[in-house]
């Protein structure tokens, strides 16, 4: 059963970032961009995550936490370049 | 007879170690600072004497060291009679050179510096002469090339003296140059880099095809270092330096180096008709030419330059004609011409030291107003003419009875009167030196009043005069030592009888004409001088500058032709030639048939794929808005990271992860002071061409690395031993970080000093940027548009003051785990950057900067510091540098702990790493500083707790 939720998952997650990527080039403005970046960095957390639990290991997890601590990081930076244009004033 | 002393590499050693005092005790004056540098030079030709009876009775001292027995270069010194004269005569005028310059520099000469380049030269040419081993022979040589230039460019606020420095660099470093083809050449033939080894293989050498290539190489070194036509017009521009670098260096010492050595390789290079014609001949051109061009020279040291280059040649011609006895003349006339000629150059600084001027033409009369000097002079003078009973004579009359036994081409008289019609000029310019300068009245329009300088001065030439004298009356007293050099040299005992008079012979009547013609020469010069300057002899610097001139467009040409600075060009000219070096290895190699089936292809890496390659297309298609180009790199950054991850490499999965967010905010600081838009640059065409030229790079590597993928490797990897090794030589299960510490400890180690020096040069560029014109632009540019929001939000705060202890302790985490399981010091440092970076975000960069203890560049200089110290400490274990050594402790309460000392060196990456980042950042967001601008105290804009303590109070 668990198979078959993740290949769902897999899926939903894959089809996701390939929005995402839509989102990024093809879009109203700098912000709608910023943001669909972010959204492609949790869905990586996401399928990371879920390729851990497809594998049966903790390894992966790692890895998405440093992406969950760290990728807010850049979206913040984009965002005060955006409105203040400095990001560090 | 064989013997070993321990002194050698002293006197070698002495003087440079004795270079490091007279900068440092300047400070404690003029005469003490020359003590200090008399005492080494005193002691290194004290104990050369100790050496001095055992040579005499034919002893030959060794000393031998391995230094890098790999590569033949070995410390190994020996001495024989030839190196006893050349050491003696480099320590012996150096102590008198020394005493002469305390007196001969005015006080706003820096001495300190002087005698510094002067013991660093000396103790070069000592090297040269004491080496038992040609390749530490030509790192001396090399040395004695640039320390010259630093001394002949010493006064270098005249631009004579930094032309003439840098001419005699040019010249004498090619010929060090080419000389080492030859010596290479040379130790190869012989199987032996030892010159002791090298000299018993004379016919070995000599029969050898490689022989004249050697031989031409080698003399080319000579001939450029003695001064040799046509290399011979170095040596007067490099007059412009202090006399006493020109009585030491340009009589006495250097340029008798390429005499040295000629000397010394004679054995086996001599003999031969190609040593004859091309060695004597070169000698006699020399001698005859520059005793022309030295008579019409109205500068004193000009004229002494080039009667040097004179007796220079003909000392070469003796050692060209490769007869025993014409080598033992040469090993004379090089203790006289030493003796006279610096007792000469002296006299000569004298004068201009005095009179304030070398010109000739405004001298004369002095013998009245300087009669010491005036005495001095006309010794060695009338010894440089070949007047008897000075020591000039003797080795000059024995130089033309060698003459008249060499048979030039099958003719018997070209070389004896060539000889003497040099010996005629040579005895005109000395008489001139005499007439024109101490003789005829005493005249009134001197630049300065001269008189006679104080004992200190004439001291030293004085001494030498005496020795000209001595020689001259009684040759008997160095017949002895003549003799033993001169057997060193041939390597066949010698024993010639030195003697004033030698009968009635031809020499003698050649002297006689020699002494006549030149004092008729002397009465007419002025007439023979109009036809001379009317004739316009070439100007050698004219040529010289000249070739460096073409040399240096042609080599700046093809530069800027591969390299103008257009990165386009370059990175085009860099994939052509790789793809091409690509494709002719691919179709001239071979390649087996894949061996290795291609994996299943899942759904996720697929869509990863796409996502790669679409957003590679997008950056391609939208480059142009460079903030959609950043987010779209982030993309591609993203996706790597996740495919690492996935391809089991966590650890450059984290890395990439770190260096993401560093990269991105690193480009956000730039772009904001860059255009929203890059404008357009180049043509159609040209895009074409480069399109072209990309997509065939980029596809040639995905062709390599899919037919490398889809086959085993030729040979085993080096991966096996590292797994096989990783847990036992370093202590650690993480063999990516082994590597990283251990295996390949040695290229982190220097990978983080790069980073940090790079970190370190941001730093300086922005700093010199916002001092100059780049700052001021800055500040009349005031604020980009488009502010909104808050500086300082709350929740920003709030949010990264939460997070920073979790960052903290992920990074101690991945720190601490790194050895064994994903992570390091790397990542860590990374890690924590980003932590900073976080609360300058927040808070902002002057209360974030005012909380900031430790600078950055001592933190990069500490991680450097830690990673050396761990690297040293392997030395005290007894083991190479940065070999690790590990163990297990128990800490009671948490775990066993497994310690490696690649631990500490991880912590100095770590601590470089952190170092350079935040530097690199801190000085980029320094540039958005500008004045005027309100700088924050408070940690946010709106800070509730502060607002309502000051509600209470109110």
């Amino acid at each position: 059963m668990i198979d078959h939720a993740l290949t769902f998952a897999f899926a939903c997650f894959g089809l996701a970032l390939l929005f995402n990527l839509y989102r990024i080039v093809v879009a109203p403005g700098v912000v709608d961009r910023v943001l669909a970046l972010d959204t492609l960095v949790i869905n990586s957390i996401a399928l990371l995550g879920l390729y851990g639990i497809l594998e049966g290991t903790a390894v992966y997890f790692e890895a998405s936490m440093l992406i969950a601590m760290t990728g807010f990081v850049s979206t913040v930076s984009y965002a005060r370049f955006m409105l203040r244009g400095d990001v560090i004033e | 007879m064989e013997a070993t002393s321990d002194m050698l590499p002293l006197i070698v050693a002495l003087p440079f170690l004795g270079a490091l005092l007279p900068g440092i005790v300047i400070r404690a004056g003029r005469d003490t600072c020359t003590w200090f540098t008399l005492f080494p030079t005193a002691l290194a030709l004290l104990m050369l004497l100790l050496h001095a009876p055992g040579v005499m009775a034919g002893e030959v001292y060794h000393w031998r060291l391995d230094w890098l027995p790999g590569l033949g270069l070995d410390a190994n010194f020996f001495l024989d009679g030839l190196g006893l004269l050349f050491a003696g005569l480099i320590l012996g005028i150096g102590l008198l050179i020394i005493l002469y310059a305390r007196f001969y520099l005015s006080k706003n000469d820096p001495m300190g510096q002087f005698f510094t380049y002067l013991l660093l030269f000396q103790g070069a040419m000592v090297g040269i002469v004491l080496s038992d081993n040609i390749l530490l022979l030509l790192i001396f040589w090399e040395l004695t090339s640039l320390s010259s230039f630093l001394l002949i460019g010493y006064w270098n606020h005249l631009p004579e003296g930094r032309q003439g420095a840098r001419m005699a660099l040019a010249v004498t470093g090619m010929g060090g140059l080419a000389m080492i083809g030859g010596m290479l050449i040379l130790g190869e033939i012989a199987g032996s880099y030892d010159i002791s080894v090298i000299l018993q293989h004379k016919d070995a050498i000599q029969a050898s095809d490689w022989y004249l290539p050697a031989l031409l190489l080698i003399l080319l070194g000579c001939f450029t270092k003695s001064a040799q036509f046509p290399f011979h017009f170095w040596l007067p521009h490099a007059m412009a330096a202090p006399t006493p670098v020109s009585a030491y260096l340009h009589s006495a010492t250097m340029v008798k180096a390429g005499l040295f050595l000629m000397a010394r390789l004679w054995p086996v290079l001599s003999g031969t008709p190609e040593w004859f014609y091309i060695v004597a001949t070169t000698g006699l051109i020399t001698m005859v030419i520059a005793a022309v061009i030295a008579l019409f020279k109205d500068d004193l040291k000009g004229l002494l330059a080039f009667s040097t280059v004179s007796h220079l040649g003909l000392i070469t011609m003796l050692l060209g004609f490769g007869t025993e006895a014409a080598a033992l003349v040469a090993v004379f006339h090089i203790i006289n011409h030493a003796s006279f000629k610096a007792a000469l150059f002296m006299t000569a600084g004298i004068v201009d030291h005095e009179a304030h001027t070398r010109d000739i033409k405004r001298l004369g009369g002095l013998r009245h107003l300087m009669p010491v000097t005036f005495v001095i002079a006309t010794i060695t003078a009338l010894s440089m003419a070949g007047i008897p009973p000075l020591n000039g004579f003797i080795s000059k009359e024995m130089m033309l009875k060698e003459t008249t036994y060499a048979a030039w081409a099958g003719n018997p008289w070209l070389v004896p009167a060539l000889a003497t019609f040099g010996a005629l000029f040579s005895v005109a310019y000395s008489f001139r030196y005499i007439w024109h300068v101490f003789m005829g009245p005493v005249r009134d329009d001197y630049p300065a009043r001269p008189h006679d300088p104080g004992f200190g001065m004439w001291a030293g030439p004085a001494l030498l005069a005496a020795i000209v004298v001595g020689i001259g009356v009684a040759p008997f007293v160095v017949e002895p030592f003549v003799n033993v050099v001169a057997g060193a040299v041939t390597g066949a005992p010698q024993d010639t009888h030195l003697k004033l008079w030698h009968g009635v012979n031809a020499a003698l009547f050649m002297s006689i004409a020699a002494i006549l013609g030149g004092a008729l020469l002397l009465a007419s010069h002025r007439a023979l001088e109009a036809g001379w300057l009317r004739a316009g002899p070439p100007a050698a610097k004219a040529i010289f500058d000249a070739i460096v001139g073409a040399a240096t467009r042609a080599a700046r040409g093809l530069t800027d032709g591969l390299h103008d600075g257009s990165l386009t060009r370059f990175s085009a000219i860099f994939v052509v030639t790789v793809t091409l070096a690509g494709a002719i290895a691919w179709s001239t190699g071979e390649i087996g048939a894949p061996s290795r089936a291609t994996l299943p292809i899942a759904i996720v890496p697929l869509i990863a794929t796409v996502l790669l390659v679409g957003a590679t297309l997008c950056l391609v298609a939208f480059h142009r808005n460079r903030l959609l180009a950043l987010v779209l790199i982030g993309v591609v950054g993203l996706t790597v990271a996740v495919g690492f991850a996935y391809f089991s490499a966590p650890d450059l999965a984290m890395t990439q992860l770190s260096v993401e967010v560093v990269t991105i905010i690193l480009l956000l600081l730039a772009l904001n002071f860059l255009p929203r838009e890059t404008p357009r640059e180049s043509s159609g065409a040209r895009r074409l061409r480069d399109g072209v030229l990309a997509v065939a790079g980029g596809g040639a590597v995905a062709a390599l690395a899919y037919a490398m993928m889809t086959r085993d490797f030729a040979l085993p990897s080096i991966s096996s031993y590292h797994l096989a090794n990783s847990y036992k030589g370093g202590g650690g299960t993480n063999v990516v970080n082994v590597i990283l510490v251990d295996f390949r400890g040695f290229d982190t180690y220097g990978e983080i000093i790069v980073l940090g020096i790079a970190a370190l040069v941001i730093f300086a560029l922005t700093q010199t940027v916002l001092r100059g014109a780049g700052g001021r632009f800055l500040e009349s540019q005031g604020r980009p548009g488009g502010e909104a929001g808050d500086r300082h939000p709350l929740m920003m705060v709030v949010a990264t003051r939460v997070m920073m202890p979790m960052a903290l302790m992920v990074g101690v985490y991945i720190f601490l785990r790194g050895h064994n399981e994903p992570g390091g010091g790397f990542i860590a440092g990374l890690i924590v950057a980003i932590a900073l970076l976080m609360q300058y975000m927040a808070s902002g960069f002057a209360w974030a900067e005012a909380r900031q203890r430790v600078p950055y560049h001592s933190t990069i200089a500490l991680g450097v510091l830690i990673a050396t110290a761990t690297g040293i400490g392997a030395w005290f274990n007894g083991v190479p540098f940065l070999t690790s050594a590990h163990d297990y402790f128990t800490v009671p309460g948490i775990a066993e702990l497994h310690l490696s000392t690649a631990v500490a060196f991880d912590v100095g990456v770590f601590l470089t790493v952190l170092g350079a980042v935040m530097l690199a950042l801190w000085s980029l967001s320094r540039m958005a500083r500008r004045t005027g601008e309100p700088v924050n105290v408070e940690p946010m804009d709106v800070n509730p707790a502060a607002d309502a303590a000051s509600s209470r109070e109110g």
